[in-house]
């Protein structure tokens, strides 16, 4: 049976949840095994042994790897690629940027953000911002992918008995350096795991606004915030609310889209979602060609109605 | 310092790309094509850095069929100074991308390789990541800002969740985001000057690069339609619709 190897998302205090869903991928390609690499994170591995299937974790802890700086985490992940087949991330900004530095080391060519797994070696990726899958077919002889989150159940985070094995590496190339991180303090949920989504738009005409109208909706609904691209590039909140085909890809039980008129480039990034209630005041906006629930209204009005009789 | 931008023509960022009928991929007769919008943004980047006097020379570099030519002149005419075609009418992966660039960044010994996160055609986001690692230089992705300093370059790059800033020894890839700058139009002067700058056509086999694809595909198909659902009449019906689904 072939061996996978997922590298375990977490902040060198808990398990991110895009792990979780990696790990139901590489399942379904063989035996799973896990990379915790950090600064201090042994707590991260204990937690990442109790997740359901896997079997044994590989904890490199070295403040070399604290910030998961590809440099330096890539060698570590090749030096682990003989005893394993498939090296799999999930396709967050880290996966994102490990993985290709993995594949590049390992003369293989990556496969990015799977949808499915068909076969040992065969995948189906999204391309053309979703417009067009791909079902693709390795020929190397390891396999990397990086794994859309949104696309496999997550595996249970307890009931597993992995055994976690302590690892070391060539540590710091020298290559680079982190010198910090600006990371929104935010009590709402997180994007990519809300259950639901309330996002805005450009019709929510400045940062006040914008802050104003969505955030009583989403709070009555505990729900996380989004925009769309053009809400972002005109400034009324920060990029990491950004949905779409170069944000994030999100697929909630809700999403609530107020505002937003349904470019293609958002529709890439949430047209997976399970119900999506569109508010816009043009009835031929696109956003309603996806809608299970459309209301043809001035949002000005409508959310704060909506808000009062929720 | 000399910075190369790698740049890629791939279908209009604005045209709905339409899957064959037969499965084997998009159709792409007649229909527009442009420079990759990330690689614009790689281009601007790299102008605005010669403008601060960072850097000397900027060329341009597109591994693709003759027609690449013309993403090409449109760096040259937008302000890069030289151009280098890979010509190949095969389809390249990013892998066999990456070895071709690290032939040219061989040759001209760039200080800096500025290249866009992803091409919006196969969305595989690897080129910048492989290069680095094909030539053993640290990888600044998804730049939101780049500041050159002596010997280093501090890149802050937008994360899940934020941003964060790292610094890495020159010379480096950068791969940039949406948000790094706003590509500059090229002016009818400048496309008129760009005609008579350099362009130098190369093969990949100049740079002893196989560029056999390592993955078949298959198929490829149109995504599951989500088809419209109804529209409510006022906030009061939609008030019970969210009931229906649990909440509220």
């Amino acid at each position: 049976m072939s061996k996978t190897l997922v590298w375990v998302e977490h902040d060198n205090a808990a398990v991110k949840d895009a792990t979780l869903a990696a790990v139901t991928a590489a399942s379904q390609l063989g035996e799973v095994h896990l990379l915790v690499a950090g600064s201090g994170c042994a707590a991260v591995a204990d937690a990442a042994a109790k997740i359901a299937g896997v079997g044994k974790v590989h904890l490199a802890d070295d403040a070399a790897y604290a910030n998961a700086l590809p440099e330096n985490v890539a060698p570590l992940v090749v030096s682990l690629m003989d005893s394993h087949d498939a090296f799999v991330a999930p396709a967050t900004s880290n996966g994102k940027n490990i993985a290709p530095r993995v594949a590049a080391l390992l003369d293989v060519m990556q496969v990015s953000d799977i949808l499915s797994v068909e076969g040992p070696k065969t995948f189906t990726r999204p391309t053309y911002a979703g417009n067009a899958i791909a079902t693709v077919e390795s020929s190397d002889p390891k396999l990397v992918v990086t794994v859309r989150g949104t696309a496999f159940a997550k595996a249970a985070p307890e009931g597993g008995s992995g055994t976690v094995e302590a690892v070391s590496g060539a540590g710091d190339t020298g290559l680079s350096s982190f010198l910090g991180s600006e990371i929104a303090k935010n009590e709402r949920p997180e994007l990519t795991s809300a259950k639901i989504i309330v996002s805005g738009g450009r019709a929510l005409k400045d940062s006040d606004t914008f802050q104003q109208v969505i955030f009583p909706l989403a709070d009555k609904l505990g729900a996380a915030v989004g925009a769309s691209r053009a809400a972002v590039d005109a400034g009324y909140v920060p990029n990491d609310y950004q949905v779409g085909q170069t944000g994030k890809i999100v697929a909630p039980e809700i999403y609530i889209a107020v505002g937003i008129s349904g470019a293609i480039q958002h529709l890439a990034g949430m047209k997976d979602s399970k119900t999506i209630i569109a508010i816009n005041k043009d009835e031929d906006a696109p956003i309603f060609q996806v809608a299970d629930v459309g209301l043809v209204a001035d949002l000005f009005n409508a959310v704060p109605e909506l808000v009062g009789k929720l | 310092m000399k910075i190369l931008v790698p740049v890629k023509r791939v279908i209009d960022y604005n045209v709905k790309p339409r899957v064959k009928a037969d499965g084997t991929g998009v159709d792409l007769a007649n229909v527009k094509m442009s420079m990759n919008p990330f690689d614009e943004i790689a281009v601007e980047e790299a102008i605005r850095l010669k403008e601060k006097g960072v850097a000397t020379e900027i060329v341009a570099v597109s591994i693709g069929p003759a027609k690449a030519q013309e993403t090409l002149r449109t760096a040259l005419a937008m302000g890069a100074d030289r151009a280098v075609l890979v010509q190949t009418d095969d389809e390249v992966e990013p892998l066999a991308v990456a070895k071709i660039l690290k032939g040219v960044a061989d040759e001209e010994q760039p200080g800096l390789v500025i290249l866009g996160k992803q091409a919006i055609d196969d969305d595989s986001n690897q080129t910048g990541q492989m290069l680095a690692a094909l030539t053993g230089r640290p990888q600044g992705t998804f730049a939101s800002e780049v500041t050159v300093e002596s010997d280093s370059v501090t890149v802050k790059r937008e994360v899940d969740g934020g941003l964060e800033t790292v610094k890495l020894s020159l010379p480096a890839i950068v791969t940039t985001d949406l948000r790094l700058n706003e590509p500059r139009y090229a002016s009818l002067p400048n496309i008129m000057k760009a005609k008579s700058k350099p362009l130098a056509t190369k093969a990949p086999a100049d740079y002893g690069v196989d560029t056999a694809p390592r993955l078949k595909t298959l198929k490829v198909s149109e995504p599951p339609v989500r088809s419209a659902g109804v529209k409510v009449a006022d906030v009061d019906a939609l008030v019970a619709k969210l009931k229906e689904l649990g909440v509220a």
